[in-house]
């Protein structure tokens, strides 16, 4: 299958240290992905290379077949790569209804508009409506999103990356933060996400991981050193060295 | 199970968000005050005329400070734009119908607003706070030196506006300027009313709250403050050009870092972020001083200060701001 997204030989170096050191990654769409790699690995810098926050030193970025390396942040997301926040990054004095409704309207080129209030909008109310129930927001549409509990907030962050109808969706540590009770939602959300979207996961949490992922990317000093099936993660000596030593050891000790 | 539709959202959700109405009361209000006012001080309608015009320079102010999080204390440079184009337009080329001089008003202040805009949004927090009081004091100097046109430091005079749509003449109690500029807040105010509620409305709310996250969103911050800049200084030469056909003279005080302090001051006095609020802070900042320099010369602004020490210690929403809140919790009890 045609790629939907490709990172080809990424490199960016920060004084004489290589944060991304020739990084090349594929997904085609439908693909769920995981990016794990401990601290220091340079997942975030490696987020910001691909989402254009962050110009890279050499290297290729690629959406839909377009070469986006030199296009900026704003430009990758209309093309469709979309992020999320490893801490949300919301409007704190606005509803999640006005949230979603300004994707929805961004994403159709209207929210310049002058004149009309979305709420009157059917259209715009009737993906408003839809994606919030979806993720059992829709009771809280209307509460400012202070007022809402941060696992409700990181769904939030999901569905205001879905209404941007995204080809390829970056989630950066979606249950960061969210309690034990609340993740059970979260995974849900993760559950429906849209069949042909490629979704990249970066996460520390490795439950989370396998029970997402399909294939897992490790990244390591800048470097990818492991990619393939969350079955053969664990069993890579390299991966064991460098982040899932204590974890497999742990699991092999249970 | 039931399903919701649409139109069941629709209708769930509370006509005050779908309609604002605000917008109707805030109308009713504007105009009975106006008409309070007419009756009240029928000898100082002048003082009123000048109250709606600071009013609409706050209203701009507002756009850009209260909806959009811009820092700036050079806002006067759009008002003072609009004055001095309606001003000119009159005096130099003999334009004096008083709708076509509110027209070069607004243009130029548009074009002001275009000018600051390019280079105010070029920085951020205090940066741009120095780059605002920069340009008011260039406009400043600018029509100091070109004084041909300006008239310098005596002033823009012969400014000679003809009959409101050719059948009320500017009178010397003010009354047609007073009655002008009041159709006009109004309408001023309903449009920004609709535009504040608008989508581009709630992207600059979601702008100043984050622009990073609306950046990740795919919309430039940067456009959509351009756009405002742009609309604020309309607003503001709307308010600059009602006070040259007033007052049948623009001074350099219109583009004055104080007008711009000034107006800043009765914003965060009324309450940022609110239309209400930019009324609010205008009439009560204006009335204020007026009453208090009258009775005290020596000491007036003493007591301008100290009503604004207590305002920014215990009501930090402003005047407008600490009641809606106060009001919105008292709903929230019930």
């Amino acid at each position: 299958m045609q790629p939907v997204f490709e990172v080809r030989n990424l490199k960016r170096a920060f004084g004489g240290l290589a944060v991304t050191n020739d990084v090349s990654l594929s997904m085609a769409p439908g693909d769920r992905v995981a990016l794990i790699g401990p601290n220091g690995a340079g997942k975030t810098t490696f987020v910001n290379l691909v989402t254009g926050n962050l110009a890279p030193d050499s290297g290729e970025v690629r959406l839909g077949g377009e070469t986006v390396t030199g296009i900026d942040a704003i430009g990758r997301v209309r093309r469709g790569l979309v992020r999320s926040f490893q801490v949300t990054r919301l409007f704190l004095d606005m509803t999640p209804a006005e949230h979603v409704a300004l994707a929805v309207l961004q994403r159709d080129g209207r929210s310049g508009r002058l004149f009309g209030n979305f709420l009157s909008m059917p259209d715009v109310m009737d993906e408003v409506g839809q994606l919030l129930g979806k993720l059992g927001l829709r009771e809280l549409m209307h509460r400012k999103v202070s007022e809402i509990a941060y696992g409700q907030q990181r769904l939030l962050e999901i569905a205001v990356a879905l209404a941007l109808k995204p080809k390829v969706l970056l989630l950066d540590e979606p249950a960061a933060g969210v309690p034990q009770s609340d993740t059970g939602r979260i995974e849900q959300a993760l559950a429906d996400l849209p069949a042909d979207l490629a979704v990249l996961m970066i996460e520390h949490d490795m439950d989370l991981v396998f029970r997402f992922a399909k294939r897992v990317v490790v990244l390591a000093a800048g470097a990818i050193i492991f990619d393939g099936s969350p079955s053969d993660v664990t069993q890579d000596p390299r991966v064991r060295e460098a982040y899932l030593g204590s974890y497999a050891n742990a699991s092999h000790a249970a | 199970m039931t399903m919701t539709t649409t139109n069941d959202l629709i209708t769930q959700t509370p006509a005050k968000r779908r309609f604002g109405g605000g917008d109707l009361i805030g109308l009713s209000v504007i105009l009975a005050l106006a008409v309070v006012g007419y009756f009240l001080f029928p000898t100082n309608l002048a003082l009123l005329t000048r109250i709606i015009a600071i009013a609409l320079l706050v209203l701009s102010l507002d756009l850009v400070t209260g909806y959009c999080g811009v820092a700036t204390l050079g806002h006067a440079a759009l008002f003072g734009a609009g004055a001095y184009a309606a001003g000119i337009a009159s005096a130099h080329y003999g334009i004096n119908d008083p709708l076509a001089m509110l027209a070069f008003g607004i243009v130029a202040g548009a074009v002001a607003g275009l000018v600051c805009g390019a280079v105010i949004l070029r920085a951020h927090g205090l940066p741009q706070l120095v780059l605002s009081i920069a340009l008011i004091h260039l406009f400043h100097e600018f029509a100091n030196k070109a004084s041909s046109w300006t008239g310098g430091s005596d002033g823009l005079s012969g400014i000679a506006p003809s009959a409101l749509i050719g059948l009320y003449e500017f009178d010397l109690w003010g009354r047609t300027a007073y009655v002008f500029g009041v159709v006009l807040l109004a309408l001023v105010f309903a449009l920004l009313r609709l535009i504040v509620r608008s989508p581009f409305g709630m992207l600059c709310r979601a702008i100043k709250e984050d622009p990073v996250r609306i950046r990740s969103m795919g919309a430039s911050p940067k456009a959509a403050l351009m756009k405002m800049y742009v609309i604020s200084g309309a607003v503001a030469g709307v308010g600059g050009a009602l006070n040259a056909i007033s007052t049948q003279v623009v001074g350099l005080d219109s583009l004055s870092f104080t007008m711009s302090a000034e107006s800043l001051v009765m914003l965060v006095l009324g309450g940022t972020g609110s239309l209400f609020g930019a009324l609010t802070g205008t009439i009560v900042f204006m009335f204020f001083e007026d009453v208090v320099s009258a009775a005290n010369p020596f000491h007036w602004l003493t007591m301008v200060g100290a009503l604004l020490i207590a305002v920014v210690l215990f009501a930090p929403k402003g005047l407008y701001g600490t009641a809606a809140a106060i009001v919105a919790r008292r709903r929230e009890a019930k």
